[in-house]
């Protein structure tokens, strides 16, 4: 019996892919964000309003993971913005090698940003770079205010919080200030937004935002 | 269910650091997973069972040395949560024990 040293990541190989994307991206002065949330948060929604505000504003690429059917890009076609669906086949969270041969869809020369639209999921997707400048978490006060802290991880690693579905605040057990408190206990420097893909309420501001952070440091 | 992908991983690793030679079959695999990582290790050892069946790894012991997530990490000096993640999220395949078969040497 001999014992063999490795001392290797596990995640190395989707690391150095992530690592790839993220300087291809770069290159092309892409602006790129990672979407998660639990199932039925509402990130398809809040995606549709969101290529409907920054029409003609933003030169807009999406890439839609779902476990199953392409009714999320079906959606999302409406829009007139290029979009690839990723497939998983049952599993739980993209990984960056589907996102590096999504990425050979696009003419990267015509995107400023690109929005990835994970699995629903708020476990899995933690552990996997994309090479995305960072992560929006999507928490909807249908879930309750106890999501950060029951998902610590997912809130940790991203930088954007949408609370979404605030139009159904009264009628549902959720304080939005509790949710928030609890999401920046866990992460004092997220930046939150409050939005109802219903109402349209907080979409500007959101949109705004993404708008600055694409277009900062580029003429 | 991301551990089975975690678990294909894994074993793709170990396949690179065997020796050529044939009949050799590993005894165990050492893991080290941060109390962040976010790896269930119950499930973990139930994809490595599955996914080893057939390989040299077939039997393999899956040593994972972890330690528990706290819900909530916090300064003990002034209460504040603004904290530098330094380490927790690691997940690393320390080691394997290998044995060479009887007759093929």
């Amino acid at each position: 019996m001999s014992v063999i040293t490795i001392e290797r990541k596990v995640l190395e190989k989707n690391d150095e892919l992530a690592r790839q994307n993220r300087s291809l991206l770069d290159r092309h002065g892409i602006f790129a964000i990672n979407v998660v949330s639990s199932p039925g948060a509402g990130k398809t929604s809040l995606l549709e309003r969101t290529l409907e505000h920054l029409a003609g504003r933003l030169a807009v690429a999406v890439i839609e993971g779902d476990v199953q059917t392409d009714f999320d890009a079906q959606r999302i076609a409406r829009y007139n913005v290029p979009a690839v669906q990723i497939v998983t086949a049952g599993g739980c969270h993209l990984e960056a090698n589907l996102v590096h041969d999504a990425l050979g869809n696009f003419d990267l020369s015509k995107i400023r940003l690109l929005i990835i639209e994970n699995v629903g999921n708020l476990v899995c997707p933690s552990n996997y770079d994309l090479g995305e400048a960072m992560k929006v978490v999507v928490a909807s006060t249908t879930e309750g205010d106890d999501k950060p802290l029951k998902y610590p991880g997912m809130f940790r690693n991203s930088s954007v919080l949408i609370i979404n579905k605030i139009d159904l605040l009264p009628y549902v057990n959720c304080s939005i200030e509790t949710l928030r408190a609890n999401a920046l206990r866990i992460n004092p420097s997220l930046i939150v937004y409050e939005t109802s893909c219903t109402t349209g309420a907080g979409i500007p501001a959101w949109c705004d935002w993404l708008v600055e952070r694409t277009t900062a440091g580029k003429t | 269910m991301h551990e089975l992908s975690i678990a294909q991983s894994i074993v793709d690793i170990v396949l690179q650091h065997l020796p050529k030679e044939e009949g050799v079959t590993v005894r165990s695999v050492r893991l080290r997973l941060g109390a962040m990582a976010g790896v269930v290790p119950d499930s973990l050892e139930f994809c490595f069972g599955a996914i080893t069946e057939g390989t040299p790894l077939e039997g393999a012991l899956l040593e994972i040395d972890t330690d528990i997530e706290p819900t909530l990490f916090v300064c003990s000096a002034c209460g504040g949560t603004s904290l530098t993640v330094l380490s927790g999220r690691e997940m690393q395949v320390r080691d394997i024990e290998v044995e060479e078969n009887e007759g093929v040497r």
